[in-house]
């Protein structure tokens, strides 16, 4: 850490400063701009210090992507090229993190899916790469629109994966998501995921912090693998597998190895807790009914919680920021009181539902949706509809088919 | 708080991560024993101790304080030939103090010679072949301590401490973070002043 102390208060080539990322975040002023969430996504970057971005068009990510390249021509980004496919682009940023470079990419949907070998690669061989996934549809036939399923591949892959609910999110996040990824006991990519078009192509007031301040640079040294070495693993280790070699040596070595990812997502716990102030929020926890949702979905779901209460109705809502490292005690706690759990979704398999019922106890109280998928919206009224539903009340049918 | 407690082993066919346990690490100015958090003074004391009733206390430099790559490398490398030294002279007849090196971290095919080195993908065959009890990594990138602790853990009875100039192990019996030239010296004053108070176990690894 000294070497990355002395830097705080020097200048970069562009005149920004080097800041105490906890002073740069929880204590500079603050300016509200009105932006799309893929020009929030370049505002973070600028401050980034960040080495090496890779691009390769799919909607809706193709803005924020092309918005870096306008950094990298106003020299705020070390390095900045196309890839030749979503695939390339993530084997580019693994050589560019070998080689000791702050990287970040941004994918979405069947991107996501084309490139995913490369994910527990990436965690396998500690990597502190940060990629944007702004989740659209992914299956035939093939759709543009929000749709958060590709949340769901990721989840095992040994990345962090956190769930933005807004642009403010997504700013913060990128920039504190380094301070987590990059600490050697971590040292793990991260997915900072995002409902698309919803975050990325609405316009919101953001709060930024100030354009002359940036991230102090990341520090290789301190990473728990050597930098590129093709004598040492991880390099090594893809040259000369341990697949390849049939013994208990081998096996145990790469079991050893698995766990040590497992281990680092669990200690990212704690660094995620003290930079995002708990891995949930949580509001109105005395209420019989809760609502658990992550990205966009919580927003709506705190809509319906204000419809319900014109009704009185009284009901909570948790949000969930940090899908890996899973917040697994907190969500027990949050809910250990609810009689029933509604977990509304932007996907056809509800996985967050799955996750919740995992995890706490009777988990019977857990009402997997409503669900929406495939780009559509998520009206509150259909949570509201929900949620009376389930408790017997009189609701109507938003589909127009009469009630 | 965890109930697990990171015990020398053999512990399990594959025993878990220790974070995985819900053992944390120390924050800085704190160490950890046995997955508890405590403080670095007592810290020193029990590694200290447990050199002291090894049968054969080894120390495992690590590429990170080997090769003389930077300036503070090879003062952590000259302050852990200081510790080698000190536990010589404090050992008594009958205890067997052993330096070997993990000069870097390639599989040894088709074997390992584990009287000159020590590998983090089969760190067991070391410490077996030299009856090695107690242990500290110092210099080890923390990945690959890691993998090496688990796998002495999961294998052998050998107590395990990491002096880690990061955050620390918790896959380890002991382990100090931070670990500077300063704290490296500590731990060797440490076994100076416990000299002659500490009885050797007879106990083999």
């Amino acid at each position: 850490m000294a070497e990355i102390k002395s830097v705080i208060g020097t200048q970069n080539k562009k005149g920004q400063t080097y800041t105490d990322t906890w002073k740069m975040m929880n204590e500079a002023p603050r300016t509200p701009s009105f932006f799309t969430g893929s020009e929030v996504i370049k505002e973070a970057l600028r401050r980034a210090s960040c080495d090496v971005m890779i691009a390769y068009p799919i909607t809706p990510q193709s803005e924020a992507a092309a918005l870096i390249g306008e950094l990298f021509a106003e020299g705020y980004i070390g390095d900045y090229f196309r890839g030749e496919s979503e695939f390339a682009v993530m084997s580019q940023c693994a050589g560019s993190a070998f080689g000791g470079a702050r990287v970040f990419t941004t994918t979405a949907g069947p991107g996501t899916m084309r490139a995913m070998e490369n994910f527990p690669m990436w965690a396998g061989a500690r990597l502190p790469i940060q990629m944007i996934v702004t989740c659209r549809g992914i299956n035939s036939p093939l759709s543009i629109q929000p749709d958060t399923l590709e949340i769901a591949y990721l989840l095992n892959t040994g990345m962090l994966v956190w769930h933005a609910e807004t642009a403010q999110d997504f700013f913060d996040w990128i920039l504190k998501g380094y301070m987590v990824s990059e600490e050697p006991d971590v040292h793990l990519p991260l997915a900072l995921c995002c409902d698309g078009f919803f975050v990325t192509h609405t316009k919101d007031v953001v709060n930024l912090t100030p354009a002359d301040m940036c991230l102090p640079p990341y520090d290789p040294y301190r990473s728990p693998v050597p930098c590129m070495d093709m004598e040492c693993p991880p390099v090594r280790m893809m040259r000369d597998p341990f697949v390849m070699k049939s013994n208990y040596i081998s096996y145990a070595t790469h079991a050893s190895w698995q766990q040590e990812i497992w281990a680092a997502v669990e200690r990212s716990r704690k660094h995620s807790i003290h930079w995002l102030n708990g891995l949930i929020d949580t509001e109105n926890m005395d209420a019989d009914i809760v609502i658990v949702a992550s990205g966009t979905a919580v927003s709506q779901g705190r809509e319906a919680i204000r419809l319900l209460e014109d009704e009185g109705v009284r009901c909570g809502l948790v949000k969930v920021k940090t899908l890996r490292p899973w917040p697994e005690e907190e969500i027990r706690e949050a809910t250990k009181n609810a009689k029933h759990i509604f977990v509304p979704e932007f996907n056809v398999t509800g996985w967050l539902a799955k996750e919740i019922r995992a995890t706490v106890p009777n988990h019977q109280r857990v009402h997997a949706g409503p669900h929406v998928c495939g780009g559509m919206t998520m009206p509150p009224e259909i949570i509201v509809s929900e949620i009376k539903t389930a408790l017997g009340m009189k609701t109507f049918s938003l589909a127009g088919r009469g009630s | 708080m965890s109930d697990y407690r990171v015990l020398p082993g053999p512990e399990h066919f594959l025993p878990p991560a220790a974070a995985s346990m819900g053992i944390r690490l120390p924050n800085p100015g704190e160490a950890h024993i046995n997955g508890v958090i405590v403080s670095e003074e007592a810290a020193y004391e029990e590694a200290a101790r447990q050199f002291l009733m090894a049968k054969v206390p080894t120390i495992f430099p690590g590429p990170l304080v080997l090769w003389a790559w930077n300036e503070k490398a090879a003062k952590k490398a000259t302050a852990i030939r200081h510790l080698f030294n000190t536990l010589k002279e404090c050992v008594q007849p009958g205890q067997k103090p052993m330096l070997i090196p993990m000069p870097d971290y390639r599989p040894k095919y088709p074997k390992i010679n584990p009287e000159i080195e020590i590998n983090p993908n089969h760190p067991n065959l070391t410490i077996w072949h030299n009856k090695i009890d107690c242990c500290v990594f110092i210099g080890v990138h923390c990945h690959q301590a890691n993998l090496s602790l688990k796998i002495i853990r999961g294998g052998t009875s050998c107590y395990t401490i990491a002096m880690c100039a990061q955050a620390g192990h918790e896959d380890a019996m002991l382990s100090i973070r931070d670990t500077s030239v300063e704290k490296i010296m500590r731990l060797a004053d440490t076994i100076k002043r416990l000299k002659g108070t500490v009885q050797p176990r007879q106990a083999s690894a």
